[in-house]
């Protein structure tokens, strides 16, 4: 029953190979079997937002999906954002707009909030909220988050821009 | 932005928004919390937990669990010293080690639904989760006390058989951990000379401090006796004494490698899983690591009292207030400790009262042993406070802010315990409410209301240490052992860079571990910037000290004779050439050796702090659903050291404050089993549920504090619950009186007000 | 969690196979975001998890102004609400399916398997009733069709045996001057479970109601079709009286639980609420399309 199994897929643009057991989430392969720990665990129920990951250019919660089921997809995780030491418009938003306290929600909202720029380029403060309701932060109160990802889509940070 | 900044020192570097040191590897997820942590041969821990609120534990098995392949070492209370009764401090509230030991592992009784009872190493966490099926606990039900109501009523079932208190003596048995009495003046006499007197009972709902991290621990135990924790944690040197304490081994054997934190807001300032990482560790001989899921930590970590309080205060007509009494029960869970002490020392502290008296209770329930959580038990306290210092307003005509200033607290005003306050804020943050554009512009629309609420929270100093090391090119680094969960490193780093003249991106901000940095108490309270700051300002004074000792040998003067100002060395007398820091470093060595500057404090007379919040709301009077459509802050920072960091404190505290305002609560059902244990139903602000959250940081500076700094980190969440219930009834006109004020409750107020029930209007 | 055994047929053949063969030990996996939180949990504990999303019939969503929508089990809520003509068309059942969760939740989640779940709360289910949609099951004995309403039997429990798959949904092409309309209430603004959800679909002649359905979400064992109230608007007149009184109808068949989400008066009197609420829009829609 405990039988491990060799799943290939790309992350963050390179093919990956790793193994794990069907029980394992995509969120425990990426953190314990891949040593990515940008993406963390806060609730294992889909109601933070804090593993965040885009699939296949969509945000999704890596804790609902298995690490068997992301066979021939593409993944971008955390760690792919920035372009060597570039970071990218979200980052460096963030780190302007002190976006961030603790930081443990912060690969999260900006996983979710490249997935919406990348779709939307320019959205309203409206549709950045409800884009990203889906992530829980309980230090900032999200005012200099979505200031951030406002800041960001003006200075064209979707990949569309 | 500030508003009001009276008499501070021009600063270049405090004051200003450098982006923090961290940010990168935050943003980069490269930064390490404790789950992160990985090594090599490491086991994975899991707790089991009980499913009864209130049982007798008459026998653990675990040899079937032991059984199961990967299972490495299974614990219980019987691999654990028994610890007398005896109270240390920790975090802000003091702790009973035998209660502390007891919660961590359950020792013959299971005082809450997810009391830990038992823990397992195994090679994966799966294992470990598997594992626990197997362990058989044989318990014999008691019937549960969920409500103070409940627990303090005559009859009640006795949770901790040996609790006593000073009140009912030696030999009686109660629920009541204990009864303090703040009092002054006469009520009766200042009841007698009211013209307005209100009376409410308030009952406010159990709420968790909603950190997105779990709790975590690593904990690697040497054959040489020596353990280290990894940890997330808001105290360090906490972990360190009261994971000795409770494994029974001298605090100097541990060293407790703080990892970057996910929140805390309190939460995080006592002990769960540390020690039990380090005692599987030592069965083991492998590293440990232990970690939450949600539903333990909902279940099982200090969530805040809930709880029941009488508030009765007069006024005369002309808006002064005369006299407060005040009732106020608080639930403190399996354990007692409940922030009922902090709730009364807060309540009604914004105003000058002549009379007042305030009973408070600690009362045991079987709930999980309550924790800290930001200016605990005031937030509560104001929510019944506060909103009847609304209905006096009201009833004496008065605009709510003009009647706050009016019986604002100001320098000399007696505290409720302590002596009078120093020069306070507090009539400044009401005012820049009343300034504001939000309380200026004019709210319009059928069912929408303006609520305005202030709130206090004494802030703490205590002990911190710092060390300001100069390097070879010129650039420096702070160190001290304050773990930063909201960017106080970035402050350290500020206020270095002021006093040693440098960029502040030459200052390299450290949080070290236990053993090398000296003594420093929690990340909380609010004390960090100020305390730690503290240390932090004196060390590098220190560093300068030297710093001038070393150009006086080069300049063959005395010390007393060199300047250092805006970075550079000279002297008051002539025929000296200036030196900057990156000049005389490379001299360092031949003039007695390198430079570190150290101070350790502890900050006494540290300035409390208040904040105003005023709030528009939207009621839907079909649904009792609340709409939040403005909120602003005013709050009193003394002097801000990295303005968006204090505006970060002040949203974030109004966010969780709405959040306990609006929507949450722990549901527990009959037997006592928290139904609501995951973030599905227990519901914390989305983005999608707030607007943007205004702040006015007034500066008011400390007296005494070289800076002027006051606390920050807390009492922003104090006066949301009041201020929303303020603006609810300027919207609909029904008072609030249960916190949340949730749908379905504001439902049943407005048709209750209608002289209609749930039930009728249904039907219509 | 334990242990779990993972396959994933490329045909819906293989999948009704396994899945007949696995019988109460297997259960199919969509989206995951019911059932792997239920694995963890321990509520549901099958040895073998089949994952369906591989399957043609499954993730295929089209749209024919003569045949209608047919909504593969497999598809996830985002395509649903990302697809013009269902917005156009079926603007009630897009907006619940936009009511799922988060963003993340709806990249994942579908509506046949939110379906499947059998939760009587959930939102896209009261949605598909109103509109009269059908459920293409394939099993070992070969294939049926069942109507949405009477897909769900118990908290948790569908009409769906050892063996059986839910295909597709199929929903028929509007007729002119029809509509749809969703709506729940939750405390928050999004990420909760409905405390009440409602659908509602009219097919207006002229100011007359000339069909009506009416469906309930969270406030029964599962989500309703409130037939007396449906029916109470056909021939009528669609004003003020007519609809507080589908609305009344509505409140008495439901049968609404207290739980930690709501009292069941507080259920009661939000059915009535959003029943108005929905036929109001449903109208609006109806009188235009």
């Amino acid at each position: 029953m405990d039988h491990k199994t060799v799943v290939e897929t790309t992350i963050n643009g390179e093919r990956m190979e790793f193994l794990c057991e069907p029980r394992q989430s995509l969120l425990e392969v990426l953190r314990d079997v891949l040593g990515m720990t940008g993406s963390k665990e806060g609730c294992l129920t889909g109601d933070c937002g804090a593993c965040s990951v885009i699939l296949d250019g969509r945000a999704m919660c890596s804790c609902l999906m298995l690490g068997v089921e992301a066979a021939g997809h593409k993944i971008e995780t955390v760690e792919g954002l920035a372009q060597g030491s570039k970071l990218h418009p979200l980052q460096q938003k963030f780190l302007e707009n002190a976006s961030l306290q603790c930081g443990i929600c912060t690969p999260g909202f900006l996983m979710s909030a490249k997935a919406l720029l990348d779709h939307n380029p320019h959205p309203t403060e409206a549709e950045i909220r409800y884009a990203l309701a889906g992530n829980l932060c309980r230090c900032t109160g999200y005012d200099k988050i979505v200031h951030a990802v406002l800041e960001a889509s003006k200075a064209g940070a979707s990949k569309a821009a | 932005m500030a508003a009001t900044t009276e008499g501070t020192r021009q600063f270049r570097v405090i004051g200003t928004r450098p982006i923090r040191h961290d940010g990168v590897e935050k943003v980069t997820g490269a930064a390490r919390y404790g789950a992160d942590y990985a090594f090599p041969g490491m086991l994975f821990g899991r707790v089991l937990r009980s499913p009864h609120a209130h049982a007798i534990i008459k026998s653990i098995k675990i040899d079937k669990a032991l059984k199961l392949a990967g299972v490495k070492a299974i614990v219980t209370a019987a691999d654990l010293p028994e610890l007398p009764d005896k109270i240390e401090q920790g975090g802000e509230l003091p702790i009973n080690l035998h209660h502390l030991s007891c919660n961590i592992l359950a020792r013959g009784k299971a005082m809450y639904d997810g009391h830990a009872v038992a823990a397992v190493a195994a090679t994966s966490p799966h294992i470990a989760e598997e594992a626990l099926r197997l362990i058989e606990v044989d318990y014999e039900v008691l019937p549960p006390m969920m409500t103070v109501e409940d627990a303090m009523a005559p009859g009640a079932a006795i949770l901790l058989p040996a609790l006593r208190n000073k009140e009912d003596g030696p030999d009686k048995q109660t629920n009541v951990a204990a009864h303090v009495q703040f009092k002054r003046g006469d009520v009766k006499d200042g009841f007698a000379k009211a013209d307005h007197v209100i009376e409410r009972t308030f009952k406010t709902a159990m709420v968790h401090q909603g950190y997105i991290e779990p709790h975590n621990a690593v904990g690697i135990y040497n054959s040489d006796g020596h353990a280290t924790i990894y940890c997330s944690t808001q105290g360090s040197f906490v972990v360190r004494s009261l994971s000795a304490a409770v494994l029974g081994i001298p605090e100097g054997k541990i060293r407790v490698v703080p990892a970057e934190i996910g929140g805390g807001f309190g939460g995080k300032t006592t002990i769960y899983l540390e020690p039990l990482s380090v005692l599987l560790s030592q069965k083991t001989g492998h590293p440990v690591k232990m970690t939450m899921n949600r539903a333990e930590v909902l279940r099982a970590t200090g969530p805040t009292s809930g709880g029941t309080i009488r508030c009765k205060m007069g006024a005369t007509k002309d808006g002064k207030i005369v006299a407060a009494e005040i009732w106020m029960a608080y639930e403190a869970g399996g354990f007692p400790g409940s922030p009922v002490p902090m709730g009364a020392m807060c309540i009604v502290a914004p105003y000058d009262i002549p009379n007042i008296v305030i009973d408070a209770y600690d009362v045991v329930v079987n709930r999980p042993k309550t924790a800290a959580y930001r200016a605990p038990g005031a937030t509560n306290a104001a929510f019944a406070s506060e909103t009847i210092v609304n209905e006096l307003a009201e009833k004496c005509g008065i605009d709510q802010c003009d009647f706050r200033i009016l019986n604002g607290a100001h320098e000399g005003t007696p505290q409720t315990a302590g002596p009078p306050y120093k020069r306070i804020g507090m009539i400044e943050t009401v005012e820049a409410i009343k300034n504001s554009p939000h309380y200026k512009s004019k709210l319009e629309g059928k069912n929408r209301g303006r609520g305005v609420a202030t709130g206090f929270w004494f802030n703490i100093g205590f002990q911190s240490s710092a060390m300001v090391n100069i390097h070879n090119d010129g650039t420096a680094s702070v160190v001290t052992g304050s773990v930063d969960i909201g960017g106080s490193r970035a402050s350290m780093a500020i206020i270095t860079a002021e006093v040693l003249g440098l960029d502040v991106n030459d200052v390299r901000p450290l949080i070290a571990d236990t053993d090398s940095i000296g003594y420093t108490d929690v990340t909380g309270g609010s004390r960090t910037t100020v305390a730690t700051g503290l240390a932090v300002y004196e060390a590098a004074q220190d560093a300068v000290r030297q710093l001038k000792e070393r150009a006086a040998k080069l300049w063959e003067k005395k010390p007393e004779e060199v300047e250092f100002s805006n970075g550079l060395l000279s002297s008051k007398s002539n025929g000296v050439k200036p030196m900057s820091i990156k000049d005389i470093v490379p001299r360092l060595g031949r003039t007695g050796g390198p430079i570190t500057g150290r101070a350790t404090v502890n900050a006494r007379g540290v300035g409390p702090a208040f904040a105003s919040t005023c709030v528009d709301v939207e009621v839907d009077p079909d649904t009792g659903k609340v709409t939040i459509l403005r909120a602003t802050i005013a709050q009193d920072a003394g002097k801000a050291v990295h303005p968006s960091y204090v505006e970060g404190q002040m949203q974030g505290g109004t966010v969780q404050g709405l959040g306990w305002a609006l929507n949450e609560e722990y549901f527990y059902d009959a037997k006592g089993v928290l139904r609501n244990s995951g973030l599905l139903d227990y519901r914390m602000p989305t983005c999608l549920d707030l607007p943007m959250i205004e702040t006015c940081i007034v500066e008011v500076p400390a007296p005494g504090h070289p800076i002027g700094s006051r606390g920050v980190g807390e009492v922003s969440i104090v006066p949301p619950p009041a201020a929303v219930a303020n603006a609810i009834a300027n919207a609909v006109g029904v008072r609030m009186t249960e916190l949340p004020m949730s749908p379905g409750r504001v439902l049943k107020a407005i048709l209750h007000k209608e002289g209609a029930s749930v039930a009728s209007a249904a039907a219509d | 969690m334990h242990a779990i055994n993972y396959e994933a047929p490329k045909t819906l053949k293989d999948a009704v196979a396994l899945l007949a063969q696995h019988g109460e030990k297997g259960r199919p996996l969509c989206g995951g975001t019911d059932l792997i939180i239920q694995l963890r949990a321990g509520v549901r504990r099958p040895d073998f998890v089949v994952d369906v999303k591989k399957i043609t019939e499954l993730t295929h969503l089209s749209y024919d102004a003569k045949k209608g929508l047919r909504l593969g089990a497999a598809v996830p809520a985002i395509e649903v609400c990302e697809n013009h003509d269902l917005k156009r068309h079926y603007p009630g059942l897009v907006e619940a399916a936009h009511l799922i969760g988060s963003n993340q939740i709806q990249t994942r989640a579908s509506v046949g398997g939110n379906l499947c779940n059998g939760s009587p709360a959930a939102d896209t289910t009261p949605a598909l009733i109103a509109l009269g949609a059908r459920a293409r099951v394939a099993g070992p004995k070969g294939e049926r069709e069942v109507k949405v309403e009477d897909f769900c039997t118990a908290p948790g429990r569908t009409v769906l045996a050892p063996g059986e798959l839910l295909v597709e949904i199929l929903v028929d092409a509007p007729k002119p001057h029809s509509a749809d309309a969703y709506l729940r209430f939750i405390p928050r603004n999004e990420m909760d479970i409905a405390v009440v959800g409602v659908g509602s679909w009219l097919h207006l002649d002229g100011d007359k109601v000339s069909a009506a359905r009416i469906s309930l979400g969270a406030v029964a064992a599962t989500p309703l079709f409130a037939a007396k109230a449906s029916e109470s608007l056909v021939g009528k007149k669609l004003d003020d009286a007519a609809i507080d009184r589908a609305a009344k109808l509505a409140i008495e068949q439901s049968s609404p639980i207290d739980d930690m989400r709501g009292t069941a008066e507080f259920r009661r009197h939000l059915v009535g609420v959003l029943t108005k609420r929905t036929l109001h829009i449903a109208a609006e829609r109806a009188r235009k399309a």
